[in-house]
């Protein structure tokens, strides 16, 4: 338990008769990057509200930092900073009043404010107030919400929702910088794969309240094989061929193989092998398998 | 504590540039500044009537005090008690109040106090300015004999009645406007409380009481009446007065448990 800055045993939680959560075991390292993927509606959002109390779970089912979160609710906010859904923002109050609002809360030097602005790149917007932001705009204030207290543990829901590439690509940045040179862990959640993939060190696919996968980015990736795609003539006759000669095919369309993708070299020989025998092939690419895919694979492996 | 001095220097650094806050202080400004000046150029009629001092100070205070008491308090009440809530509401940030390293009650109990200490400023105000532009009128017109009675005495247990007597519609709105989000709901039942708390207070109902919104009317009504006999003898604890903080102390105690029930979805 120690090495874990969350750690749910069976967590259920229903809304009503509900179950929106069911028997989640999430196991976050201490300074790993922990991408919590699952399609919209899937229980990310209501996971991250258990783990700051404002649902209520049934005792000694999460754990921050080893400490069971309702008897010390307190004590594990302190090191908990957070950015749920939509940021909560003032919108009659500007940028960093809102910024020295939660220094307030938090009983804090109010320089931090300006430092945060300048570290989310909105110094030149700090006395706008913050109902003009533009969506991208109000999503960095609350990242810097988020971070103001300095906290150990992230929670980050969809930080990059409705950021402009750039954004996105700073965001990224910095949660890469945060783990690695300011030891925080950080559980990000989102519902794009790609995303995940790019900064995540560890990953945990939810959907419908379970978890369907959680291990490293790595174990991920022998999860999420490419396909190799080829469009070919004839295909009934190309899929005879490459089944004769003991290839594995996956998938058979109107126009379109499917393979398990092996390497770039394997797809030439393919290639060499159809045109040799008179097909045409007008089409060969790597695909990855978009999130959809995955949790069917998943799925069916469960 | 500390987590609830925190909490309401935050409410105050959320509300400072709010029309709630500022209705606080503009309210009373406005009103006593209506009445002073319709008292101002309407000084030759009031100087003819010859008021005694006190009566003098009696007609121009009630001119505030009267409507206060059954029409502006309950509904400026409700509106406070309404706008300390929707801060949250209308901006999504109950969530994030709720995140923060702060227990639970001083979130809640600061704002309940901060709604009072609005309710307080603005009935404060009401009674000085009252006091104050009595003795500038009478310094601008010294026909007037403000100068020859003192007031404080009447005007500060009569403020205080009508504070005391509007907590339990405060703590009742306040339950309203944290558990619905738009301002109708809470406005609508309050509307017609004070409309039902109006009638059966002026119909002299025995239970009139037992409705918090008919409380300030009923505080004020036995004032008016005592004022007759002894205006400085008018006891400021009595039935109304009671039973508005046993309901304010009682909603407020539920208010809590609501609270802390809350889903924060």
């Amino acid at each position: 338990m120690g090495n874990y800055a969350i750690e749910t045993v069976g967590l259920n939680f229903n809304f009503g008769n509900q179950a929106i959560v069911k028997d989640l075991s999430l196991q976050v390292p201490k300074g790993s990057i922990y991408g919590f993927l699952g399609p919209n509606g899937a229980g990310k959002t209501t996971t991250i509200k258990i783990l700051l109390n404002l649902l209520k779970s049934p005792s000694d089912q999460v754990f921050i930092f080893g400490k069971e979160i309702n008897s010390n609710r307190i004590s594990v906010l302190k090191r908990i900073g957070a950015l749920v859904e939509q940021p909560a923002i003032y919108g009659h109050l500007t940028g960093k009043e809102n910024l020295v609002n939660r220094c307030i809360l938090l009983g804090i030097k109010k320089v931090k404010a300006d430092e945060m602005l300048s570290l989310v790149g909105l110094a030149d917007a700090a006395n706008k107030k913050a109902n003009k932001y533009s969506l991208g705009m109000k999503q960095r204030l609350g990242i810097a919400q988020a971070l103001i207290s300095d906290p150990e543990l992230l929670l980050l829901d969809e930080p990059t929702n409705g950021l402009d590439p750039n954004g996105i690509i700073e965001v990224r940045n910095l949660m890469a910088d945060l783990a690695t040179k300011h030891q925080k862990t950080i559980l990000v959640s989102s519902h794009l794969l790609a995303e995940i993939e790019r900064t995540a060190t560890h990953v945990g696919i939810i959907n419908k309240g379970s978890l369907l996968f959680q291990g490293t980015i790595n174990e991920l990736h022998l999860l999420s094989k490419p396909t190799l795609k080829i469009e070919v003539n004839n295909i009934e006759s190309a899929y005879q061929l490459l089944i004769k000669e003991g290839y594995e095919v996956t998938d058979k369309s109107e126009h379109v193989l499917t393979l398990p993708f092996v390497s770039s070299q394997n797809s030439g020989v393919l290639n060499k092998l159809l045109i040799q025998n008179g097909f045409m092939v007008s089409g060969l690419y790597q695909q990855r398998k978009d999130l959809e895919n995955l949790f069917l694979d998943i799925t069916k492996a469960n | 504590m500390r987590a609830l001095y925190i909490s309401i220097i935050s409410e105050f650094y959320k509300s400072r540039k709010t029309l709630a806050f500022w209705a606080a202080i503009l309210l009373p400004l406005i009103i006593c500044g209506l009445i002073s000046s319709g008292f101002y150029y309407d000084a030759e009629k009031i100087i003819a009537s010859h008021y005694p001092p006190m009566l003098l100070w009696a007609r121009y205070s009630g001119a505030a005090l009267n409507v206060m008491g059954f029409l502006i308090m309950p509904f400026y009440v409700i509106f406070m008690a309404f706008s300390v809530n929707n801060i949250e509401h209308k901006n999504d940030t109950w969530k994030m109040l709720f995140a923060q390293p702060l227990n639970k009650f001083s979130i809640y109990s600061a704002k309940y106090l901060y709604a009072i200490l609005l309710i307080f400023i603005c009935l404060f105000l009401f009674g000085t300015l009252t006091y104050a532009f009595g003795h500038l009128l009478q310094l601008m017109v010294p026909e007037f004999n403000f100068d020859q009675y003192n007031p404080l005495n009447i005007l500060i247990n009569a403020y205080t009645k009508l504070f005391l007597a509007s907590l339990g519609i405060l703590s009742m709105q306040f339950i309203l406007s944290l558990l619905w989000s738009d301002f109708l709901k809470p406005m609508g039942i309050g509307f017609i409380c004070t409309i039902m708390g109006i009638i059966t207070a002026n119909v002299g109902w025995k239970y009139a009481y037992l409705n918090p919104y008919s409380l300030p009317t009923l505080a004020l009504r036995i004032t008016n009446v005592k004022k007759g006999a002894d205006p400085l003898a008018f006891p400021v604890f009595t039935q109304e007065i009671w039973t508005s903080l046993i309901y304010a102390s009682a909603l407020f105690i539920i208010g809590y448990f609501i609270v802390t029930k809350k889903s924060i979805k």
